[in-house]
């Protein structure tokens, strides 16, 4: 046991190990972005079949799924988290810069990782704090936002959604957000290959193409609900 | 001090051999008591400390660059040679003995090119083990090819980068060993004289050149791998850095310099294009293999292409003259060194030269590209053909490159016997900074196999033999020769730095330059080197009292040592110009205009040769002229070592 | 022989302690034929004539492979010319009355010593901690006897072409060594002779790395484009990799 917290300790102080947690939790939480897309796409699908989605989640094996999966996705996050920022922390120290600017290949993007990160990080508390603790509005009142389906009670998550992003400030923050990550993926995508040692220069361009893929994908897919709830195309 | 040169007994083949047997040995628990100097961190430099460390010995080695893996032995180009004879083609260890001894002009010791001939081998086993990535055929072999004069393709070759491929080996070898504590290492640290204790090299001074200061190292023995001294003459392929001043110390201390008048010229460079120009480039001799080359016939031809009336490819056939293929057609384009570069002078001489300031040949790759494929051709030169763009802005798949020799190598250096010891005893000597193993001219990739066989192989083994004769750490720098020789030192930084003169460092070292190539450079005469004597003597006296170094003597101080090395550079031209004054032959790189072949001589005319060959004489000057310092500006003392031919039989050097 | 007029704006250091600022400087008849260095050489004479004190920088060879020329041309390592050296970079590829910022390479691990000139003994350190194949002097079976297939020859030399310059951590954005440190591993790592200290080189020149105070690749590939032997970040891929797995088998051998 003891050695074992020895390795562990020894590898998130070295660069390289610290990174390589980085690219597998930022693959988990990328992973889940998809998972999380697909069934958010249901809302086009129509009210039963979003609200089906949601009581899934929330009763798969009997309740602990959501939990075995928020356990997960948290975990991912804070190593995520901590490890960029102490990352970032010791390239700031690392380096000088330059009177003039050199740079000769790196994105925009690539450029801004922290910053997209970090705004990704107060996005994703507002979001939780919006959808999931439901805190500062009223999706937790059982009188509006409750409903029977098929013949039990259930949340109805549709409304709340619409609702939620009826309101404009929500859904602009909601897109900037998303716009940001959408950055932060398309150089944190193709880096996960990096990182893990699967890049290679027969597989570059795939990868990157595919990052950007993925990337627009990400976005369209998540700016296109709130987007269609102020156009009101979901109703 | 005795000039002998301890050669083994024993028929040929058997000398190292027997040496190894008969050499003394130190036992290991002693080994560890013995602190060995080495200076200069090139392939034999390194692979000596190195080796030395991983025998056990304590190991302090110097550079004066940022890290021992820049020294110049990186940028050799070509390939290193070794007796493997993996491609069957009649190649043994005899052979490349005799070839480089003929190579050598017959003026090299036999029984060191022999040793050199048969380490080589394991110089190639060495190499590969750690991982020095030479080429491939695709069965996974080794590849080979043939370079420098040579008839069987015995050449070793990573690319164009052998050098750098063999000298990390030999710095990754030698940083193990720092790691392992067996050797500390000194960079940024320049030796700047020898210490002598009782008649034996004991230690070093050195400057700090990121502090300035200097200070002492004492040891049982010193190695001394510096390199050549080419940048005597200003403009070479050399590194900047690259100096003397290690040898010309030593000199001064009482070893013997031997044949400084050696000096190869390479006939592959890029020409010179102006007087602010630092350093010359050179382009592999590899590339004499598939490219031709030529001169205008006519001088109206050169005339109109340097003032760029014409163009290469506006010369017709028959008024390009393939001088080389014409001369020598059994070596054509791969003629010794020293016969095409003579060769060039010669065409330029006649006024056929083609570079704007009339000094450069053509090296034609046209044919190849037609029979090959340009492809072909950038897979086999596609890095060089890269890089003669990048500095003459020309692109030779479509214009020939121009080429014209600068000097590149110095067979000279200090004296030393079988042992690699120096008269002067506790001083060895290793690779380019001696002598002893190329003779008049050194064969192409033979450079890289001399310095690594000095130091992995030779060295090993024989330093023990003076080290067996000496109490480990006898001398410490306690001894008061080592606070009188820090002063000497001290006093001569405080002389340069208060001499505050009109000219930079660089104005004399140019002036330097322009003579020593003028003079001792590709064709020299008698008249010529009395006056260049006379000259040198009055450029120092200019130096001396017009020198300017800006700055300060402590903290870096790149014109302070630029001015030391330029300082001993200028003492060492004289004797380098009497050596080629008194060498009254011709032989490889020294060539004596007085003394050459004519149209008359009956070689010529039973056609072993053609006029205008070296013409040596092997009655007055088979022998090594070591020469012992007796005070600057003083005739210095000849020692012959005479030199006999047991195995091989001397013979004009033909290339016909 | 045409010449440029150029204005240089140099960092001027007097030593490691002291405060470094931007002076500005006239090159005035500077020949188009002549390299980077000769241009500053030129300087350095004028400055020299005048009683200054001349500007500072490492170089050597001039040919581009001793890896000791190391200065940033408007900011980028050794220019922007792909695959050069500095000295290898030559005044026609600038044109008259341009102005051109001369720096140090810039990484806390290589500290200033003067003007232009820094220390990069760390990257000799990270060297020694494994950058090597541990192999005894006269130990060596015949060259011939271990085949190696020429594709992976090639590809061990691609990496082996590493010159050791510093062009990739003043490039990087984080100061970081990874493409020197992934070249070497991967010019050892994938030759058999490699093998047997595969993952120990790989920790140790890692470890040492970490040590020096280089930063973290982020995967933008300065180094890259700023490498004068275009050596590829795929190396840095499989240093990543190598890494992994060496430290779970060094995990398993743990426990």
């Amino acid at each position: 046991m003891n050695s074992s917290l020895q390795f562990i300790s020894t590898f998130w102080s070295s660069s390289i190990g610290k990174k390589i947690v980085v690219a597998i939790t930022g693959l988990i939480l990328t992973l889940f972005l998809a998972g999380h897309l697909s069934g958010n796409m249901l809302i086009f699908v129509g009210e039963h079949a979003f609200n089906e989605y949601a009581y899934f989640l929330h009763h798969m094996l009997h309740g602990a799924g959501v939990w075995i999966a928020r356990i997960v996705l948290l975990t991912a996050l804070v190593l995520h988290v901590v490890g960029t920022v102490q990352l970032t922390k010791m390239n700031r120290a690392a380096g000088q810069s330059y009177n003039t600017d050199g740079t000769q290949r790196s994105s925009f993007s690539s450029k801004i990782m922290i910053w997209s990160g970090l705004t990704i990080l107060a996005f994703i508390v507002y979001h939780i704090l919006h959808y999931t603790a439901r805190v500062g509005n009223e999706f937790n009142n059982p009188e509006k936002y409750e409903i029977m389906l098929d013949g039990h009670v259930a949340h109805n998550a549709y409304k709340m959604v619409i609702d939620g992003f009826s309101w404009l400030p929500a859904s602009i923050f909601y897109i900037i957000a998303v716009t940001l990550l959408c950055s932060h993926l398309s150089h944190g995508v193709a880096s996960i290959f990096q990182t893990l040692g699967l890049r290679t220069n027969k597989t570059e361009k795939l990868i990157n193409t595919g990052a950007q893929v993925y990337s627009i994908l990400i976005w369209v897919g998540f700016v296109s609900i709130p987007v269609s709830v102020l156009l009101h195309l979901v109703k | 001090m005795s000039i002998n040169a301890n050669i083994p007994e024993g028929p040929m083949a058997d000398k190292w051999t027997n040496h190894k047997m008969n050499s003394k040995l130190i036992n290991p628990a002693n080994k560890r008591k013995f602190n060995i100097i080495v200076v200069g961190s090139g392939l034999a430099g390194a692979s000596a400390a190195a080796t030395l460390s991983e025998l056990g010995y304590k190991v302090k080695c110097f550079c004066y660059q940022d890290s021992p893996r820049r020294a110049h032995s990186i940028a050799a180009q070509g390939g290193i040679n070794a007796a493997k004879n993996y491609q069957n083609d009649g190649d043994s260890v005899q052979r490349l003995f005799y070839d480089t001894v003929k190579g050598g002009d017959f003026r090299s010791r036999e029984a060191n090119v022999r040793r050199l001939a048969e380490v080589s081998v394991n110089i190639i086993d060495q190499a590969t083990a750690q991982g020095v990535p030479f080429a491939r055929e695709y069965g996974g072999l080794l590849a080979n090819r043939s370079f420098g004069g040579a008839q069987v393709s015995r050449t070793f070759y990573a690319r164009g980068q052998t050098g750098q491929q063999l000298l990390i080996g030999a710095y990754q070898a030698l940083e193990k060993e720092i790691q392992k504590g067996g050797v500390e290492m000194y960079t940024r640290t320049e030796m700047l004289d020898l210490v002598v204790v009782d008649g034996h090299a004991k230690g070093i001074v050195v400057r700090d050149m990121r502090t300035g200061k200097v200070s002492s190292y004492a040891a049982d023995t010193v190695l001394l791998a510096t390199g050549g001294y080419g940048n005597v003459f200003y403009l070479s392929t050399n590194a900047m850095g690259c100096n003397a001043s290690a040898a010309v110390k030593a000199w001064k201390r009482g070893a013997y310099f031997a044949n400084p008048c050696y000096t190869q010229i390479h006939p592959t460079c890029i020409p010179v294009s102006g007087e602010y120009q630092s350093k010359l480039t050179l382009m592999s001799e590899s590339l004499r293999n598939d490219g031709r080359i030529w001169a205008p016939k006519s001088p109206d031809d050169a005339a109109a292409i340097r003032a760029g009336k014409k163009q290469a490819s506006d010369i017709p056939e028959e008024d390009r003259d393939y001088y080389l293929e014409r001369k020598y057609p059994a070596f054509g384009n791969l003629a010794p060194r020293d016969i095409s570069s003579r060769a060039a002078k010669e065409a330029c001489d006649e006024g056929r030269g083609v570079a704007k300031t009339g000094l450069g040949v053509y090296l034609d790759f046209r044919d190849a590209i037609d029979r090959l494929g340009e492809d072909a051709i950038r897979a086999r030169y596609g890095n060089l053909f890269q890089m003669y763009e990048k500095i003459a802005g020309e692109n030779p798949y479509k214009q020939p490159m121009m080429i014209y020799p600068a000097v590149h190598y110095t067979m000279g250096g200090l004296w030393v016997d079988y042992n690699l010891m120096s008269n002067l005893p506790g001083l060895h000597v290793l690779g380019e900074a001696n002598f002893s193993d190329h003779g008049a001219n050194r064969l192409g990739a033979s450079a890289l196999m001399q310095g690594l066989a000095d130091g992995y192989f030779v060295i090993p083994t024989t330093v023990a033999n003076y080290l067996a004769t000496q109490k480990p750490g006898s001398v410490t720098t306690d001894h008061p020769e080592f606070a009188k020789v820090e002063k000497e030192v001290t006093d001569t930084i405080d002389k340069l730095m208060n001499v505050r003169g009109t000219r930079s460092v660089d104005y004399f070292h140019r002036e330097m330059g322009l003579l020593t190539w003028d003079v001792c450079g590709m064709d020299r005469r008698k008249e010529g080197l009395e006056e260049g004597i006379a000259k040198i003597k009055e450029l120092r006296a200019a130096f001396w009292d017009d020198v300017r170094i800006p700055g300060a003597a402590n903290g870096i101080n790149m014109e302070l040592e630029k001015a030391m090395r330029v300082a001993d550079f200028l003492e060492f031209a004289e004797l380098l110009y009497i050596d080629a004054l008194n060498r009254e032959e011709s032989c490889g790189g020294h060539f004596r205009g007085e003394y050459q072949f004519t149209s008359e001589s009956p070689e010529v005319i039973a056609g072993k040769t053609q006029a205008g060959e070296a013409l040596r004489d092997d009655e007055n000057f088979c022998y090594v002229a070591a020469w012992e310092f007796t005070g600057v500006g003083e005739e210095p003392t000849l020692h012959k070592e005479e030199l006999e031919y047991e195995d091989i039989k001397l013979a004009i050097r033909s290339y016909a | 022989m045409s010449t440029l007029n150029l204005t240089l704006k140099i960092w001027r250091q007097a030593g490691p302690e002291a405060e470094g600022k931007i002076e500005t400087r006239k090159a005035q008849n500077i020949p188009i034929e002549a390299s980077f260095l000769e241009m500053l050489d030129i300087v350095n004479q004028q400055i020299i004539e005048t009683g200054g004190d001349p500007i500072h920088f490492d170089h050597d060879c001039r040919e581009g492979i001793c890896g000791m020329c190391s200065l940033t041309i408007n900011g980028v390592p050794h220019s922007k010319e792909v695959g050069t050296t500095t000295c290898q970079v030559h005044m026609r590829k600038f044109n008259d009355g341009d102005t051109i910022f001369i720096e140090p390479f810039r990484a806390n691990a290589f500290p200033v010593l003067k003007d232009l000139v820094t220390d990069r003994t760390a990257f000799d350190r990270i060297i020694a901690s494994g950058g090597y194949i541990d192999v005894r002097t006269g130990s060596a079976p015949d060259a011939n006897s271990v085949p190696i297939p020429k594709e992976q020859a090639d590809w061990a030399f691609d990496a082996a072409t590493c010159i050791g310059c510093g062009a990739c951590v003043a490039s990087c954005k984080n100061s970081s060594a990874m493409l020197f440190v992934s070249a070497k591993a991967a010019h050892l790592n994938s030759l058999p002779q490699g093998q047997p200290e595969k993952d120990k080189r790989v920790l140790s020149m890692v470890r040492q790395m970490d040590a020096e105070g280089f930063g973290n690749c982020t995967n933008q590939y300065e180094c890259e484009a700023a490498c004068p032997k275009l050596i590829s970040a795929d190396n840095i891929a499989k240093l990543n990799r190598d890494f992994a797995i060496a430290s779970v088998k060094e995990a398993v051998a743990m426990v």
